[in-house]
């Protein structure tokens, strides 16, 4: 009966009304509205854990919260935006757009696809619940090291466990939904180098997904059982190793820093060329590098771990391969800036956030070549230094791609237009905010400030000042993104057919606002590269 | 106060830091800014990773203005106009080539002096003396591995900043989080061997004037070495998350002259024999008390806190308890093993018989405890031959 | 219509296949993280990754080993109490000079003060960590657990040999042990209790010498 009904929805009907639409949905745009707005609502959940953090850190001395809590603070920070917010804002976009831009009426398994997004809320829930147990949430950061995560770690270790299933679970169900659209789903025609690249992206993505994340639940699946039934996987005491858990989790978290940055190269590469008016440059080699880039991510873990002792030798090996990744990284950044050059620009919102992430996440990529070099990494590792590293290719990667994506599709997802002046508020504030606490975390952390600390000695004391009230000023105005998004919706203006003169892709050809049900019947498509 | 004049220094310091931040590094201004690079240290490994940090800096600096300045160009010369049409080209494979080897050549230029770096960090061979650094949630033990067993220092550093100071209700001190109560000595122009480890979670040591950085890991050993040329008192700090108080577990190193440290050391030795023989001598209730409030300052009153009290439940209280007021074997055993599962640690293998006497004499009296007895070094003695 | 909506079901089918191969590649990397854990192993044993040497005993054949009388290795012993571990722990000597090829004897000596019985667990490790390959022991108590009574004592033999093939430029090797307190994972064959004694019961200090000779 169920089954009946939702096969009818499907072919025929709109979305049900009230609540059940959105719990018994198997729409991949309702689907895909729910992951964007569930990220957004992580993302400020997050942001405010880090505004506690960055308001303790405001002045040397403790003034708000005891140590313990900040601990809490900075990890739930991390697992909330890693986990949280950036994946599902991009499996937001992976819902609404893969179908649209291969032409295909839905995802391939769009029963699956519902189960995989209501899965997180109650794993977020579990996770967010912890900070009400006793003993807090967990408080080992978001690496959670082994022993301190799990001989001496607070008894909700456990919840935490079973949330990182959870979302593992969620992740690689919606990354396998992915790869059997794009594999089977494409419309007559579109061959694998026809595809949009944030298709390519995705697919890379996903199958990083799936290599990665089950390694990520055997980790935490052997933390379980040495906290609860007795084995020592990481106890040394039993014959196990603490260095074991940094090798395992590594090897999923490098990989994972990929899987936050490659959408986002997707999401760039649609906006760059439309608003230059001009067809993306090197098609294939973009294709090439991020396929490169997500197979070396699977061999550099060990870049993490220069300071744990390993062989000389092993050091070298790691660091040779992890400065080699600059090279199909550096080639994308030459591609879209040679994608802009004697195209016909111009600066609408999402392109000012697409221009502003390859500035900064460039400036990432520097960062990042400097922390491969291994004895100048002994000075850099866990100073403020990596922490500005990682958040110029998180927030100004990850998270500007995503602001530029949004206002990119959003007048075709909604039908409405958003307001240019505001956005373009948005994102000046962003960016400035965004510097103003990021860039000074380089010198604190060259001048040698530790991350992870509540309090620091005098010397560190401006930096961190200003650090705060950028995170202030950056935080504050998402507030405003929030305000553009829902008054855009309530009463922006329509939102034109073509929405932007030069988009390309499938997408673009469906109506204004996008209906219901698209590409019911395959697009025509007719590859442009096969002239 | 410290916060407005902070406020007013700000601008100073992001006019200079946004323009040219680098390039200041050893100009005169340095006053009203506070160190915002890699310090060059005093071993030979720390110049060299400064020297590695510098110059891949500067290649990217190179790269980026290259990069930067035609992607600015394009952004200049060619916005929309009417007047130009945008060119349609989407390929050029000599370019794409041409750019993935530039890209390449530059890595290997930048990963050789890494190499020869990386070589001499691992080469820890005839070094003149060994040091244990033993990383405890949350302080460090430090010891001197003389080949004669009797001859071994070993003590323990502990952070000497004042609650008062962190809860900001004293003035914070020049080396506010950075001071220690008994700083590592270490002999200048010999070749010092640290051997790394950990007693219990993940910890780092980290001096950035020396230029190492290692994990302390228990079960492992990890080894570094540092050569100082030049004396004087390094400060640095635990670099990997290992609990509440990881932000308050300084390194302090003193560099002094070979003539300097031998004294020192041949100091150190007699003192900590003088303890053991303290330990038998007589104590008076005041001596002790006076003497235990020190202690449980330094050692007790984050978790206990000043008055006793403690943060049930993670931390209990100590005011009134059946174990103060009359349990005191039980007072000893806890303080003398620690217990398990919990913050509680284990301070007979940290502080001498005096000063657990003095500690647990103090717990006793202090706060309207009364127990009526007196605990002496004996006692702590004899507890520890009995176990 | 009816052909477009055919072809979209013959690509659903398609796609189910995709999903089910690619969730099995997820099985399999589940399995993988597992198999980490022996691979791992078998590297550090293989290499002295991290210092870890070897955790069986070296076969050892006096008449094929020649001792390389030109070189003196200084070999320093650590013993390293972990977090709530009350035993006494120490070596006789804080270290031996040692020729490659020599085999020598060093003897550590734990005690259990405490009112129970207690297993320990010694874990080995080298520094620098590339002589891990180098230093073979022929018989330690690290490759086994030990169990105590209250107050009993016991001395530990360790018997090791550093290879002949040692690299040239390294004249120390310091040897950790750090102890554990295995209570909670403690194998039936844990030795130091032969004529033992349930838990709780108090023994007098005995010297008791390790087994495994």
């Amino acid at each position: 009966m169920a089954e009946a009904t939702a096969s009818t929805h499907i072919e025929h009907s709109g979305p049900d009304a009230g609540i059940t639409r959105w719990l018994y949905t198997t729409n991949h745009k309702d689907i895909g509205t729910l992951y964007l707005w569930f990220s957004f609502l992580m993302f400020l959940f997050g942001g405010v854990l880090a505004l506690v953090v960055r308001a303790e850190l405001f002045q040397p001395g403790l003034q708000f919260i005891e140590p313990q809590l900040f601990n809490q603070m900075t990890t739930m920070h991390g697992l909330i935006m890693v986990f949280g917010a950036i994946m599902p804002a991009f499996v937001g976009f992976a819902n609404w757009l893969i179908p649209m831009m291969v032409g295909a009426p839905d995802m391939a398994l769009p029963r699956m696809n519902n189960l995989s997004f209501w899965i997180l809320p109650f794993a977020f829930a579990m996770l967010a619940s912890t900070f009400l147990m006793p003993g807090g949430a967990p408080d080992f950061g978001w690496t959670f090291y082994a022993p301190l995560s799990t001989t001496y770690a607070p008894d909700s270790v456990t919840f935490f466990i079973l949330a990182i299933h959870l979302m593992g679970a969620s992740s690689i169900m919606g990354s396998i939904n992915i790869i059997a659209t794009i594999l089977n789903m494409r419309t007559p025609g579109m061959k694998l180098m026809d595809m949009p690249l944030f298709v390519w992206s995705w697919l890379i993505t996903a199958y990083l997904l799936i290599a990665v994340m089950p390694v990520l639940a055997g980790v935490v699946t052997m933390m379980l059982f040495d906290i609860h039934f007795g084995t020592s996987f990481f106890n040394a005491a039993g014959g196990g190793d603490p260095v074991l858990f940094q090798h395992v989790f590594w090897f999923f978290g490098h990989p994972e820093v990929y899987i936050m940055i490659l959408p986002a190269f997707g999401i760039v590469s649609h906006v760059i060329p439309a608003f230059s008016r001009k067809p993306l440059f090197g098609y294939s080699s973009m294709v090439y590098a991020m396929a490169a880039i997500a197979i070396m991510s699977m061999v550099v873990w060990a870049h993490h771990m220069f300071t744990v002792g390993m062989p000389t030798v092993a050091q070298l090996i790691f660091m040779y391969l992890t400065m080699l990744i600059a090279v199909p990284t550096g080639v994308k950044v030459f591609n879209w800036i040679s994608t802009m050059w004697r195209g016909s620009i111009t600066y609408e919102t999402p392109m000012m956030f697409a221009i502003a992430f390859i500035i900064l996440f460039t400036l990432g990529g520097f960062t990042g070549i400097m922390l491969a070099i291994a004895p100048a990494d002994y000075q850099y590792h866990d100073t403020y230094f990596v922490v500005a590293h990682f958040h110029y290719v998180l927030v100004a990667g990850a998270l500007f791609g995503i602001f530029s994506g949004i206002y990119y599709w959003f007048p075709k997802w909604s039908g409405k237009m958003y307001n240019e002046g505001l956005a373009k508020l948005h994102f000046w504030l962003s960016f400035i905010g965004f510097n103003l606490t990021f860039f000074v975390q380089h010198f604190s952390g060259l001048a040698g400030m530790p991350r992870r600390i509540p309090d620091y000695a005098l010397q560190f004391a401006d930096f961190n000042m200003i650090s705060s009230i950028g995170a202030y000023l950056f935080g504050f105005s998402q507030l405003l993104f929030l305000f553009i998004l829902v008054s855009a919706i309530r009463s922006g203006k329509p939102a034109t057919q073509e929405v932007w003169d030069n988009a390309e892709g499938l997408e673009w050809t469906v109506p204004t606002p996008a209906p219901y049900h698209t590409f019911e019947t395959p697009p025509e498509f007719k590859s442009r590269r096969a002239h | 106060m410290a916060f407005m004049s902070r406020l007013s220094r700000l601008s100073v310091a992001l006019a200079g830091l946004f323009c040219s931040a680098f390039v200041l590094a050893d100009s005169t201004m340095m006053e009203a800014i506070p160190p915002f690079n890699m310090t060059q240290g005093v071993t030979s490994i720390s110049q060299e990773a400064y020297w590695l940090h510098m110059a891949v800096f500067w290649i990217t600096v190179g790269i980026g203005l290259v990069v930067f300045g035609v992607m600015f160009w394009s952004m200049i010369f060619h916005r929309r106009s009417p007047d130009r049409q945008p060119a349609t080209f989407d390929d050029n494979k000599a370019l794409e080539i041409t750019w993935t080897v530039a890209a390449f050549l530059i890595l290997v230029v930048m990963a050789w002096p890494a190499t020869m770096t990386m070589l001499k960090i691992g080469d820890t061979s005839d070094s003149d003396l060994t040091i244990e650094a033993r990383g405890y949630q949350w302080k460090w033990q430090y010891k001197y591995l003389d080949e004669d067993r009797n001859a071994q220092v070993s003590f323990f550093s502990n952070l000497a900043t004042p609650a008062g100071e962190i809860e900001n209700r004293q003035t914070k001190g020049e080396y506010y989080l950075l001071e220690v109560d008994e700083m590592l000595v270490i002999p200048t122009h010999r070749k010092v061997r640290f051997l790394v480890t950990s007693n219990d979670v993940i910890h780092a040591f980290w001096v950035p004037d020396f230029g190492i950085k290692s994990d302390a890991i228990p079960g492992y050993i990890n080894e570094r070495w540092v050569r100082v040329e030049q004396p004087g008192i390094y400060r640095g700090q635990c670099t990997e998350l290992c609990g509440r108080n990881h932000g308050f577990m300084p390194i302090v190193v003193r560099a002094v002259e070979a003539a300097e440290y031998d004294q020192w050391y041949a100091q150190k030795l007699a003192q900590q024999k003088e303890i053991d023989a303290l330990s038998q001598q007589e104590w008076t209730a005041e001596q002790l008390f006076s003497l235990g409030e020190e202690v449980y300052v330094k050692h007790c009153l984050v978790c206990h806190q000043a008055n006793g009290q403690g943060v049930p439940p993670a931390f209990p209280s100590l005011v009134g308890t059946e174990m103060v007021l009359t349990d005191k074997e039980g007072h000893i055993d806890i303080v003398y093993n620690g217990k398990a599962g919990t913050a509680m640690q284990a301070f007979g293998v940290q502080l001498n018989p005096v000063d657990l006497a003095a500690v647990i004499h103090y717990e006793r009296h202090a706060w309207g405890n009364d127990s009526g007895d007196v605990t002496t070094p004996l006692d702590i003695l004899k507890f520890a031959q009995k176990q | 219509m009816t052909s477009a909506s055919s072809l979209a079901r013959a690509g659903q089918q398609r796609a189910k296949r995709t999903a089910i191969r690619v969730a099995s590649v997820g099985v399999l990397m589940f399995g993988f993280a597992f198999a980490l854990v022996p691979l791992y192993d078998m590297v550090c044993n293989a290499i002295g990754l991290n210092g870890k040497t070897n955790t069986d005993a070296y076969s050892y054949d006096s008449a094929r080993t020649s001792v390389d009388k030109t070189r003196l290795i200084r070999v320093e012993f650590l013993t390293i109490n972990n977090d709530y571990m009350p035993w006494k722990f120490y070596a006789d000597k804080s270290s031996v000079r040692v020729h490659p090829g020599e085999l020598k004897t060093a003897t550590f000596h734990v005690h259990n003060p405490t009112d129970r019985v207690m297993v320990g667990q010694a874990v080995p490790n080298v520094a620098p960590s590339q002589t891990a390959r180098y230093f073979h022991k022929t018989e330690c108590f690290c490759f086994e657990q030990q169990r105590l009574a209250p107050g009993e004592s016991l001395e530990m033999p360790l018997r090791f040999l550093v290879d002949t093939e040692l690299p040239a430029g390294i004249r120390t090797i310091s040897l950790s042990y750090t102890l554990f307190d295995a209570s909670d994972y403690a194998s039936p064959e844990a030795s130091g209790l032969e004529n033992q004694v349930g838990l709780g019961q108090t023994v007098p200090t005995q010297e008791v010498i390790g087994r495994g000779q």
